[in-house]
């Protein structure tokens, strides 16, 4: 810090080029969100969510291997949209999600092509836990019909009553399980 | 006109997407902003140090919240004609600990995976490519679950309804418990603090 307050003007602004802006304020940042979840509702009808735009393009690359699999399958067919799983609100709303973190991230100098990790973990390591952790999490957002955005966010705001049960859930999983996976974070 | 719009047949399909395009800027811009495309950030909800997670969630959760307690009690806005998910009370509550160990053990969930490959997290991407094999996996052995998975059915259910009461009666004691837990996480933020990076 005392560094860079003692550094020339110019010196300032080149160690400010190289360096990722601080994240906004948490309460800032929810507020923000918080205001286009209520204009999903007002306009929509609907909030926001995830997990629906991964089902969708799921079955539209297995529709390439077989559409008689995906359509005969209860959970698959419900995303086959008569043979355009992709046109769906979600996805599109997911393709903004995409382009809005994209664009943020750039503005930020936040992007960059890492692997999120703690010291003490190698990276294979923490690819599998990604691999691992990406399964867990579809099969228990398939289960809750729902995710962390669709669930939470949505139906939290809607004072809907399976989804308080299943934010109180996503909580106490995470913390009961976080001693065992300490070392990939700290 | 009152809302919402898109029920009453006001938005043409076309209409729709766009209008999901632009709400979805905002979602990823907003989420990117609070730096969730960080693994690291996300995770350290778990560990004290940094409750960024939960601050962010309840403060969207309570702005939408108050935002539809307001609009609904002007008599603006029709609560009854917004897309509810229907309560399967412990599917939910055990899809729910999945998630949890998921996000821990993955360090997204399936909305900043999406903010995490747009900013280059290579992690990110293979956590998406294990949703697409726990999706997999869920919708091949559904046949065995759907019993459990369509168990303890409640419809359409929220807490106003269950307590028969204006959706704002209950609204603003959440909003409230919701300022006491900030106030909260705060304090648990300082006692943790020793375990923040560098």
């Amino acid at each position: 810090m005392s560094t860079i307050a003692t550094s020339s003007a110019g010196g300032r602004a080149a160690a400010r080029a190289g360096r990722p802006d601080a994240p906004w304020n948490p309460y800032v940042a929810g507020f923000g969100l918080g205001l286009v979840l209520l204009a999903a509702f007002v306009i929509m009808g609907r909030g926001l969510g995830a997990s629906g735009t991964f089902s969708a393009l799921l079955v539209w690359v297995l529709s390439f291997f077989s559409v008689d699999y995906v359509t005969s399958n209860p959970v698959h067919a419900g995303y086959w949209n008569d043979g355009a799983p992709l046109m769906a609100w979600l996805v599109f709303l997911s393709a903004g999600c995409f382009a809005g973190a994209a664009v943020s991230g750039w503005l930020a100098r936040r992007s960059a092509l890492v692997v999120e990790k703690g010291p003490r973990i190698d990276t294979g390591a923490r690819l599998a836990l990604a691999f691992a952790g990406g399964m867990v999490m579809g099969i228990g957002a398939k289960l809750a019909s729902g995710c962390t955005s669709g669930q939470a966010l949505t139906g939290g705001a809607l004072l809907n009553v399976g989804s308080w049960t299943f934010m109180i859930a996503v909580f106490v999983g995470g913390y009961a399980v976080a001693a065992f996976f300490r070392r990939q974070w700290l | 006109m009152s809302a919402p719009f898109d029920p009453q047949g006001l938005l043409s399909e076309q209409a729709g997407y766009a209008v999901a395009v632009v709400l979805g800027l905002g979602f990823g811009f907003f989420l990117e902003r609070a730096g969730f495309g960080s693994a690291r950030k996300l995770t350290a909800q778990f560990y004290l140090y940094d409750m960024a997670v939960f601050k962010v969630m309840f403060t969207a959760i309570v702005t939408a919240m108050l935002g539809l307690a307001l609009l609904s009690a002007i008599g603006w806005l029709d609560l009854g004609e917004i897309f509810l998910v229907p309560t399967y009370l412990v599917p939910q509550l055990v899809g729910g600990l999945l998630l949890g160990v998921g996000f821990v053990a993955g360090g997204y969930c399936p909305g900043t995976s999406m903010v995490g490959i747009a900013t280059g997290r290579v992690d990110a991407a293979v956590y998406a490519l294990g949703i697409f094999a726990g999706l997999a996996a869920f919708a091949q052995a559904y046949p065995a679950i759907e019993g459990f998975a369509k168990s303890t059915a409640l419809g359409e259910v929220t807490f106003p309804d269950l307590l028969g009461v204006p959706f704002w009666v209950v609204a603003i004691p959440v909003a409230v418990m919701a300022y006491g837990a900030f106030k909260g996480a705060a304090v648990l933020e300082r006692r943790f603090s020793h375990l923040r990076p560098r």
